[in-house]
């Protein structure tokens, strides 16, 4: 890059003992490693789309049954649990006083093994908004001495001077609705203690961090804490502050312990809180099993049986092809340029 | 003329000095005046008025940076790049709540990208450093107030100083010859360091004080020119005891030349440090980009328009969903987000500010669009790169012990585009190394070889050289093998030219070969061989023919030449030595024989000789001239000699005159003495003419063959006549039988006539002849593929380079196969090279190895330089250096090759892989209301250029070949896969784009569908944030790691190390990530170890994504294969099917034992240099 003229002539000759410049010879300097060099002769084109049809349609099978033995109950009762007479206002409906209580029947089609987890799924709903997802403070929720650190939470961060615990939008939008489930008037109880992440509650929320201040000033977003116990059993916040990624989610409500049976009538004892309807988001109640993939979802079977076809198909096409219209291997009349070759390799 | 390019070495220098930087003073012929004001008190440095002149140390710096600018000025040097400025702006802002991740993860990938390429300057400048320290410490002898000499460190000299240097060391600033070990004051010097030339060049002090005595108590005054870059010229006066006397360069020693063959020499320092002529020539070389490069910052700016776009597309949807939060009588929509107390940048009442500062947040959020570590990552391979070119083998020269050099980085991948080439002959076809072959004497024809040319001719019209002249040839070369001397004939040698009837002037003709030069003898005490260092191999060769046909030169003094003739010794006055230079075309002494008869000897080039001769002197002219010609055909260089007797009278007027303009201190000085000589080469008498061969070097006409089959186009741009580059055309194939000539001259009488006409006849002639031929041209080359070779004699192309014809003139010639420029000036190699290369747009190389080829090498878009004989001035000047013509062939068709497919498929895979994970930043924008959330945790996005796509990226750039070297070698039309840019041509980029775009779509919505709302694991636990963000991020780095597996051609342990490795590094990444205390880590907390790696549901989520992702591309592959092949998969295939054809028949075992054995080991022999393709 720079001249080499300068530098005072340090270009000795090599004197009496003549080095020769000869390049020392390796595989590796010579650019001859060992290698390989994988080619797409038709025999691998063909065998790798064969190979992956095989491959993917018994996986998409197999997902698609696991998907299909899972039993799932959704209900939505954003609507439903507003009395008829406020149903063209149920924003105000929401915001004004009274208890909303909402008693909802569920019928049990199918047999669901326990445990049965119970979900509740919020849509439009944008817990993944850049302003919602900073207005929280970790270090706030894990120790108590940093419970004055709450410059990221405005405009939830303090209450007349003094700090909210856990501050933020986060957690003041905290989800209230609740259910209570019976069946046969009798009361089936809802397991809500580990529903959340190990990790979350033993190291992101303290033990012996309570909340202060919380929902105290105006106004009021979602559901209130326990003032007397600390942040790492709040489950239900610690839920709800794991935010979800897309618009549409559920969270983990609790489990029902007991087996339902097909033809059971499940009684459900909304409380109705939640203000979904400013912005015409839908509250659904979902009971659902599981199975080794998860909860009930057919996309994954049908992605997998969609991609193996395609392979397949390809498969059949280039081996149609390559017998219809061979083209020997290495064939040199090729081997010219009045053909303009281009495009991706 | 033939000899004008060798012999005008020296001057040729001057010229590409003088040609291209052209002095911009004008007139100045008073020293004293502007640009003349140097004044320098000898050994007097204390004196007051030299203290106020104040002149700059002997202290020398060579480094681009100094401690205390480093960092300023390297940084300058970074955020000179758009994208480099970019990422600084980004990095600031992320300070600001306006960037959508912290201001850290952000600044980590910049500081290390920076802060490779800082590094990789400072080390560069250290080693500099290291240099200047060491040159401005060393030790040198200063005489000192008290009269005696005391060492000193070079840097403490000063300008006035008087220093004495001794025997084989450097000089340690320009000096002024004072006096030296010799009585005479004479010294010799080698220059090697300045222009690479090893030859020793003589210097001589003025007489007035070469007197040893005196020197202590030397005070003297020089005035004479300003520090300046022209290495072959110096003007001043020396002001001593009330008289001047003219300096000139003889006088001057330069820094960093090497005294040699001389015990001391004393000198005043005239020039110090950075004013002295060699420092002022160290200029950078114009700095060169290659086209992809160029290309690359087109893409750069697509993507930046893409990134402004879907920015501003998010910005549009934002400012609108946001404006929704608040209908205008207050009521709040998404009140989760508190629209009512917010900040400007989310706040409904103001959405259109707001929706400006998303924009904002947007350009820095999809700045994962621009490849933050593209540059850095070129630059480091291309740095790889050369290393291989300069460790190559194939590429080194046993006998000068050079190997290759990539002196830039910047053009490897140029390399492998090279669409004409434009070469030099003499030393770059031709090994420069001189042959005294053939002489024609008094109207005979003396020397019965055969050159190459000649034989070559023969060789091509079929006809098998003569078995007689054969084996003569062979058993001269078993009687002598002399170096440089290839002459044999019955009546010449051993003494038997004394039979022939010409004896007499056969002696002079061989003596003015011994006395007429400037060559240096160097007698070996131990065996008494004389060897000679020469100026130019011509010279040399005459000297040594003369020396083996009786006259050995064997002594020179300043005044004086001694030879020994047959059997005794004479001496020979020298009384004046009239330089060769180009202008002039020949060099004579004036000597004094023993007889005390003054002779003017002098040879030269045929188009000025014969026009000086004596009416009585032409006596053989017609023959000589017939001679002349064939030997021209024969690819021969010829010199003309002449002699002539001066009488005393005329004799001392000229001397008179000629001393007058010698001693003159004006710039106009070399014309009058110029003049002067003119005066007295005039009225010669023809002795004949001498014939040297410069051999063809090595493997020429093979490389030009594999280069022409390559689709390249040859030009030769030489300085010689018409038939002898015809012929050496012929000789390396350039121009073929059945090859169609075109040939445009202007011949003499022609020129006469055209001249008096003026210009504008010649060119209108020109034209309509081009014109014509274009024509004819054209249409031929639709009938029938027809070659065309054109040759265009330096006159015409005076013409055909107007800028009125060009046009036409570039027209006629691109269509022809190959095109040999006679007779052209340095200045009109540049012209046609610039000529070629604008006007065709195409990429150029130049090849050369003389000074006179500089200005090519500076003007083509690659120079390279054969580092061969002539010095280095072109290698100093050239991008690539090899030693031999032949090494071309390989430093294109696989090299080349390489490097082009290499970068090519590099910047490609760079966009891809950058917009198949920016893009999936969008999409997930869009299901986020566009707030400017990344899908990602922040340093998972940070690390993503920096660790887990960078290092398979850069081994495809520095090892990946489509085919062996072999191949490369044995299919050359590969090459043009470069030339017509297949590799990195508009659709092949936004092809790699669309893949991108279309990747980071079957990511995104896979896995978006995949992990909705259910429970993605048997104990229901859904998906949030942070599961999402691993999956996706992990489905991309697997991704882009996959599809550079599977577009690479080549897997060897270091592919395999870098792909799987990135893979591994990111799981690597994410546990120890992960494990850190959640304020760190934030979102990425024991995600892996504890949400994600127990789900199946995510590795089947992976395993989905990356094959489908990987699906488009391979189907297109396998299709492209299959219907529209690639060169080089082609020969792929074909090296295979070759393979499955030769292997059973080892296996069938039918061969005897013996000859199976031979074959396997020949197989093996042959997979391991193929590397097992």
């Amino acid at each position: 890059m720079s001249s080499t003229v300068g530098g005072g002539g340090s270009a000795e000759p090599s004197g009496v003992k003549k080095t020769s410049k000869r390049p020392k010879y390796s595989k590796f300097t010579q650019q001859e490693l060992p290698a390989c060099k994988p080619i797409l002769t038709p025999r691998w084109v063909i065998l790798t789309f064969l190979v992956a049809g095989v491959v993917f349609i018994p996986l998409g099978v197999i997902c698609l049954f696991a998907s299909q033995g899972v039993v799932e109950i959704v209900y939505r009762y954003d609507t439903d649990c507003v009395p008829p007479s406020s149903r063209n206002n149920m924003v105000a409906y929401i915001q004004g006083e009274g208890d909303k209580i909402c008693n909802r029947t569920i019928a049990v089609t199918k047999p669901m093994k326990h445990p049965v987890y119970v979900y509740y799924q919020l849509e439009n709903f944008y817990q993944n908004h850049r302003r919602y997802v900073k207005s929280r403070n970790d270090a706030q929720l894990r120790s108590p001495s940093e419970e004055r650190d709450v410059k990221t939470c405005a405009p939830e961060d303090n209450v007349g001077g003094e700090p909210i615990v856990p501050c933020g939008l986060v957690a003041w939008s905290l989800f209230n609705d609740t259910y209570s489930f019976s069946r046969n008037s009798q009361q089936l109880p809802v397991n809500k203690k580990g529903i959340s992440w190990k990790s979350d509650r033993e190291n992101k929320f303290g033990k012996n961090v309570f909340p202060k201040n919380f929902q105290t000033g105006a106004p009021i977003g979602g559901g209130t804490l326990n003032i007397s116990k600390p942040l790492s059993e709040q489950e239900d916040l610690i839920v709800w502050m794991r935010t979800a990624a897309l618009p549409t989610f559920r969270k983990l409500y609790g489990k029902i312990e007991t087996d339902l049976h097909a033809g059971d009538t499940i009684t459900v004892l909304l409380q109705n809180n939640y203000n979904t309807y400013s912005f015409n988001g839908q509250k659904k109640l979902v009971l659902s099993t599981t199975s080794w993939l998860g909860g009930r979802n057919d996309f994954l079977g049908i992605a997998y049986l969609t991609v193996g076809s395609i392979c397949l198909f390809l498969a059949v096409t280039f081996a149609v092809l390559y017998l219809v219209k061979p083209r020997q291997l290495g064939d040199p009349s090729y081997l010219s340029w009045n053909r303009s070759a281009g495009g991706l390799q | 003329m033939a000899g004008e390019r060798r012999k005008g070495m020296k001057f040729s220098k001057l010229y590409s000095f003088k040609c291209f930087k052209p002095f911009s003073r004008e007139d100045h012929s008073q020293i004293g005046s502007r640009g003349y004001s140097r004044v320098v008190f000898c050994n007097d440095p204390d004196n007051p008025e030299a203290l106020q002149l104040n002149y700059r140390g002997n202290y020398v710096s060579t480094t681009k940076y100094t401690a205390a600018n480093f960092i300023p000025k390297s940084l300058f040097e970074q955020f000179r790049r758009v994208a480099n400025i970019y990422f600084l702006v980004v990095a600031f802002v992320s300070f600001s709540p306006l960037a959508p991740y912290t201001a850290p993860s952000v600044l980590a990938p910049l500081l290390i990208v920076i802060g490779a390429t800082m590094v990789k300057e400072g080390v560069e400048d250290l080693r500099r450093r290291k240099q200047d320290v060491e040159a401005n410490n060393r030790k040198v002898e200063v005489l000192g107030k008290t009269g005696t000499y005391v060492e000193t460190k070079w840097k403490n000299l000063r300008v006035g100083d008087l220093v004495k240097v001794h025997k084989d060391e450097y000089f340690p600033a320009d000096l002024l010859l004072l006096s030296s070990s010799y009585e005479d004051g004479i010294c010799y010097v080698e220059t090697m360091n300045l222009d690479g030339e090893t030859n020793l060049k003589l210097k001589h002090a003025l007489e007035i004080t070469s007197d040893e005595e005196s020197i202590k108590n030397f005070r003297a005054v020089i005035k004479c020119e300003d520090p300046n870059e022209h290495l072959y010229s110096f003007v001043g006066t020396l002001y001593f005891e009330g008289k001047q006397y003219p300096l000139s360069p003889q006088q001057i020693l330069l820094r960093d030349s090497k005294l040699k063959n001389t015990d001391y020499v004393h000198g005043v320092v005239v020039f110090t440090g950075h004013d002295t002529k060699v420092m002022q020539n160290a200029t950078d070389p114009p700095s060169k980009r290659s086209k992809i490069e160029k290309k690359m910052d087109q893409i750069i700016y697509i993507l930046f328009s893409i990134l402004i776009v879907i920015a501003f597309t998010g910005s549009v949807f934002f400012g609108i969903v946001t404006r929704r939060d608040m209908s205008d009588d207050g009521k709040l929509r998404r009140w989760y987000l508190r629209p009512d107390q917010t900040t400007v940048f989310y706040d409904p009442r103001r959405a259109v500010a707001a929706a400006f500062f998303h924009f904002l947040t947007a350009l820095m959020l999809y700045g994962y669009l621009i490849p933050i570590s593209l540059y850095v990552s070129i630059e480091v391979v291309k740095v790889l790169q050369s290393i291989f070119i300069n460790q190559d083998q194939e590429m080194y020269h046993e006998e000068t012990d050079r190997p290759a050099r990539a002196r830039t980085s910047n053009l490897n991948e140029e390399l492998g585009q090279v669409d004409t080439i434009l070469s030099d002959k003499t030393g770059t076809l031709t090994c420069n190394s001189m042959e005294f072959v053939k002489c024609s004497i008094a109207g005979t024809a003396y020397g019965r070889g055969m050159t190459e040319v000649e034989m070559a001719l023969r060789k091509k019209k079929g006809m098998v050289p003569q078995e007689e002249v054969g084996d003569d040839s062979l058993s001269i070369k078993e009687q002598k093998s002399v170096k440089g001397f290839n002459f044999w004939d019955e009546r010449i040698v051993d003494g038997q030219w004394i039979n022939q009837p010409n004896a007499e002037l056969i002696q002079k003709f061989f003596r003015v070969l011994a006395i007429c030069h400037t060559a240096i003898p160097d007698v070996n005490n131990d065996t008494g061989e004389i060897t000679y260092e020469a100026e130019s191999p011509d010279e040399a060769a005459f000297v040594i023919a003369s020396r083996e046909l009786g006259f050995e030169f064997f002594s020179r003094s300043q005044t004086s030449i001694s030879l020994h003739e047959i059997d005794h010794m004479t001496v020979y006055e020298l009384l004046h030595v009239l330089e060769f230079s180009s202008s002039r075309k020949r060099m004579s002494v004036i000597v004094r024989n023993p007889e005390n008869r003054l002779l003017l000897l002098s040879k030269g080039a045929d188009s000025v000789m014969f026009e000086r001769l004596a009416k009585h002197g032409r006596q053989n002219e017609r023959e000589t001239k017939e001679h002349i010609k064939k030997y021209a055909e024969a690819g021969l260089r010829t010199l003309v000699i002449t002699y002539r007797e001066i009488d005393e009278d005329e004799y001392r007027v000229w001397e008179e005159e000629f001393l007058n303009a010698k001693t003159l201190v004006t710039e106009d000085r070399d014309t009058l003495i110029d003049a002067a000589a003119d005066k007295i080469e005039k009225d010669l008498i023809l002795l004949g003419s001498t014939a040297v061969e410069d051999k063809l070097q090595k493997g020429v006409p093979d490389c030009i063959e594999k280069l022409s089959q390559a689709g390249v186009k040859i030009w030769v741009l030489t300085g010689d006549k018409t038939e002898t580059a015809i012929n050496i055309g012929y000789a390396c194939s350039l121009l073929r039988e059945g090859m169609k000539k075109i040939l445009i001259t202007l011949d003499s009488s022609d020129i006469e006539a055209l001249e008096k006409q003026g210009d504008k006849e010649a060119v209108a002639k020109l034209r309509e002849g081009m014109t014509q031929t274009a024509a004819v041209t054209d249409d031929s080359v639709k009938e029938n593929p027809e070659m065309f070779g054109l040759v265009i004699d330096g006159k015409s192309l005076t013409f055909a380079l107007d800028s009125k014809l060009e046009k036409e003139f570039l027209e006629l010639a691109i269509r022809c196969n190959s095109v040999i420029c006679c007779r052209s000036s340095p200045k009109q190699k540049a012209l046609v090279t610039r000529l070629v290369k604008n006007g065709t747009g195409r990429t150029t190389l130049a090849i050369g190895d003389g000074a006179n080829d500089v200005g090519m090498l500076q003007e083509a878009d690659i120079g390279v330089g054969i580092s061969g004989a002539e010095g280095m001035q072109a290698v100093m000047a050239s991008d690539f250096a090899i030693a031999q013509f032949r090494f071309l062939e390989r430093l294109l068709l696989v090299h080349g090759h390489w490097c082009y497919r290499r970068i090519a498929l590099m910047i490609c895979y760079f966009f891809y892989k950058n917009l198949t994970f920016g893009f999936t930043l969008f999409w997930y924008e869009a299901y986020a209301s566009f707030s400017g959330k990344p899908a990602y945790n922040d340093w998972y996005m940070s690390c993503y250029n920096v660790f887990f796509t960078s290092l398979p990226v850069i081994a495809l750039g520095v090892f990946d070949q489509d085919v062996s070297a072999r191949l490369c070698l044995k299919y050359p039309l590969l090459y043009q896969e470069g030339v017509q840019n297949v590799l990195f041509s508009w659709e092949r980029i936004l092809g790699w784009m669309l893949n991108g775009i279309i990747s980071s779509m079957i990511i995104f919505f896979l896995t978006i569908n995949t992990m909705a709302a259910q429970a993605f694991r048997k104990d229901g636990q859904v998906v949030d944030y942070s599961v999402l963000g691993v999956t996706m991020y992990s489905s991309v780095v697997w991704m882009v790691n996959c599809q550079m597996a599977i577009s690479i051609n080549y897997f060897t342990w270091i592919q395999h190390c870098f792909i799987w490795g990135s893979i591994g590094v990111w799981y690597l990444f994410l546990v120890v990530y992960g494990s850190l205390p959640p304020t760190f880590s934030t979102t990425a907390f024991q995600v892996f170890v504890e949400t994600s790696a127990p789900s199946p549901i995510c590795w089947l989520i992976l395993f989905l994504v990356v094959f489908s992702a990987l699906l488009p591309y391979f189907a297109y592959r396998a299709f492209q294969i299959k219907f529209r092949p690639m060169y080089h998969d082609i020969i792929v295939e074909q090296r295979r099917t070759e393979r499955i054809e030769t292997a059973p028949s080892a296996v069938l075992g039918e061969l005897p034992v013996q000859v199976e054995f031979t074959l396997h080991h020949l197989r093996a022999n042959l997979s391991r240099r193929d590397s097992w393709n």
